[in-house]
């Protein structure tokens, strides 16, 4: 995933979170502002004044497939540029990575993907961050964000079949030193998978020449 | 009785349909665009840049919005300008896009799709014999729309030396004391190309100079590229007095098919065509109007992304035929790249037609488009980037096989 939030600015977070401790304010010890957030947050590029994205990571994002000599004439750069770009991009991990985007239901019909609310204990220090990138580690957690809200961390886990999931549940996540509780809500059916919609597009039927 | 009128049939002869057509209409010639198309519907694999529309499907929160009308049972009759609501995101729209401020209750007009207000516009302005200036190469409907309101159209040949413009002084050259009114079309289908505020200054003079009413077919004004601001020749002093702008969502929200279009202009014409329009057509589909409020509200970031997409497309096909040895200028606007033939040796229909047949790459012949296109072919780029890259291949074969020859 390329990542957008820094066009969100510091003020926007901070006036979200304040509401959300208005209407939670008693439940939780780490919902007091705003040590909180300036623990949480620090990692936003909130100093980068907001700037539209390189139509470069705009292309790639959508497909990265598409070669580098032709990602040179759509934009009107020399591939040299490209290159240059793309690997600055890779070296500040802008570009985590390259994934097919998978219809996993066709792959595997029992596979299984949960999506778990974690209540957890901030810790002094290190608020969320260490807690939260210990349970990302697991292979199982697909991905994993700090909430605001009434729990803290949503995961999204991917398993074999449910039995994986159920123990990775009670074996690994809740006994985690520090995580409160987990809420665990399982995926009936997938409409649409990282902007694709799995139905096949309509396909319209356009007349091949016209005015 | 029965057998009688049966009788009465059987005598009759063939007859010959074609002596009862009226003059003005039998005369007027088939788009050359629409024999071009009937060769290619007998073929297969073929990747098409003939097309003239988006290629995106209309974005879902339009569709969303004409299904909601739907249901909400706006199927009935609107008012001959159309919806109120409508007229209002139009005037504000145009006023944001153009920055002239029109009345909606009553310089406002929603058509059937820009063909229709444009149609609209000629027959409430011309008598038999007037003349309408128009620049070529141009949208294939201009000519014969003058022809069937009973207007004389006159064409202002531009080139690719001047970027396509039209210049000043070439329509000063063909004004007549019978010149009633200048058509212009910019961005313009075929060429893609732009007119600035500067260019269109020496226009508009000319215009009030020689009393012409300009009809400005300004449909593809949301398809500008490299960061050009659309100009619209109404927006210079005194000319929203003489101007019709048209427009319509087709081309920007992606929405052929939805029909709607719409004429800006002062209250007299817009009464005039209004009178044509209540009789001819009533008034334009409910639902599609709907979907057009949605579209003129709130949709400019889905038309940001599409100009962004369409523009890179852009990029890479001008890049890929000036490589091939098809001479092209960068268009500053439209879906289309007007590249030059005449290295091939062929004129612009053998080129389209062997294209076709050998390649299986449909473009539409310049000449089309008016005489002065000649040399030329139109590929719309509004085409997914794998398909326009098969065609570039395909091209280069071609125009490589033809320099063996």
């Amino acid at each position: 995933m390329l990542s957008c939030s820094g066009n969100l600015s510091e003020s926007f977070w901070r006036e979200t979170a304040w509401r959300v401790v208005a209407s939670n304010a008693p439940k939780f010890t780490k919902h007091s502002f705003p040590f909180f957030l300036s623990r949480a947050i620090p990692k936003l590029k909130t100093q980068n004044s907001p700037s539209p994205m390189d139509p470069l990571l705009e292309l790639l994002h959508q497909n990265a497939n598409v070669q580098r000599a032709d990602l040179a004439k759509l934009l009107n750069l020399s591939i040299e540029e490209i290159d240059r770009r793309i690997d600055q991009y890779e070296k500040e991990r802008v570009i985590l990575g390259y994934q097919a985007v998978l219809d996993s239901e066709k792959i595997d019909a029992d596979a299984v993907t949960a999506f778990i609310e974690v209540s957890i204990t901030p810790e002094r220090g290190g608020g969320f961050d260490r807690l939260a990138e210990r349970i990302a580690r697991f292979d199982e957690v697909k991905s994993c964000w700090l909430m605001s809200g009434g729990y803290d961390l949503a995961i999204l886990v991917e398993g074999g079949n449910l039995r994986e999931i159920a123990r990775f549940v009670s074996e690994k996540l809740s006994t985690v030193d520090g995580v409160i509780s987990t809420a665990t809500r399982f995926r009936l059916k997938t409409y649409k998978q990282n902007g694709m919609l799995l139905s096949q597009p309509a396909n319209a039927e356009r007349l091949s020449v016209s005015p | 009785m029965i057998s009688r009128s049966w009788k009465l049939g059987a005598t009759f002869h063939p007859m010959d349909f074609s002596k009862y057509i009226a003059d003005h209409v039998r005369e007027i010639p088939r788009s050359g665009i629409r024999d071009f198309f009937e060769v290619v519907q007998t073929m297969t694999d073929v990747i098409s840049l003939g097309i003239g529309e988006p290629d995106y499907v209309t974005p879902w929160r339009i569709r969303e919005a004409a299904i909601f009308a739907m249901e909400r049972g706006k199927t009935g009759y609107t008012s001959n300008l159309g919806l109120p609501k409508l007229r209002h995101a139009v005037a504000k729209y145009i006023k944001r896009r153009c920055g002239v401020s029109y009345h909606p209750s009553t310089e406002v007009l929603i058509s059937v799709g820009v063909s229709e207000a444009l149609d609209l516009a000629l027959r409430a302005l011309l008598n038999p014999g007037d003349e309408v200036i128009f620049h070529e190469p141009s949208y294939v409907s201009y000519n014969p729309s003058v022809l069937l309101s009973r207007g004389k159209p006159v064409s202002v040949r531009t080139s690719s030396e001047h970027d396509f413009r039209v210049l000043a002084e070439d329509i000063e050259r063909v004004i007549t004391p019978h010149s009633k009114a200048l058509l212009l079309s910019f961005p313009t289908n075929p060429t893609g190309a732009i007119l600035r505020a500067e260019d269109l200054g020496p226009i508009a003079e000319l215009c009030s100079l020689h009393d012409l009413i300009v009809l400005s077919d300004e449909i593809y004004c949301e398809l500008v590229y490299d960061g050009t601001e659309h100009a619209s020749i109404a927006a210079l002093p005194g000319m929203k007095e003489r101007t019709v702008l048209l427009n319509g969502c087709s081309k920007s929200y992606a929405m052929t098919g939805f029909r709607v279009g719409y004429a800006c202009a002062p209250a007299p014409m817009i009464e005039a065509m209004m009178k044509i329009h209540q009789y001819a057509i009533m008034c334009a589909s409910n639902m599609s109007q709907e979907a057009a409020i949605e579209a003129l509200e709130n949709c400019q970031k889905e038309v940001e992304i599409m100009r962004g997409d369409y523009e890179r497309r852009r990029n890479y096909v001008v890049n890929r035929l000036n490589e091939i040895g098809l001479p092209c200028h960068t268009p500053k606007g439209t879906f289309y790249v007007f590249p030059e033939i005449t290295s091939t040796g062929l004129n612009s229909t053998n080129f389209s037609l062997q294209l076709l047949r050998s390649k299986r790459v449909a473009v539409v012949p310049g000449s089309a488009f008016g005489a002065s296109g000649e040399g030329f072919v139109r590929c719309c780029f509004a085409t997914g980037f794998d398909r326009l890259k098969g065609a570039m291949d395909r091209i280069a074969e071609f125009v490589e096989e033809i320099g063996r020859r």
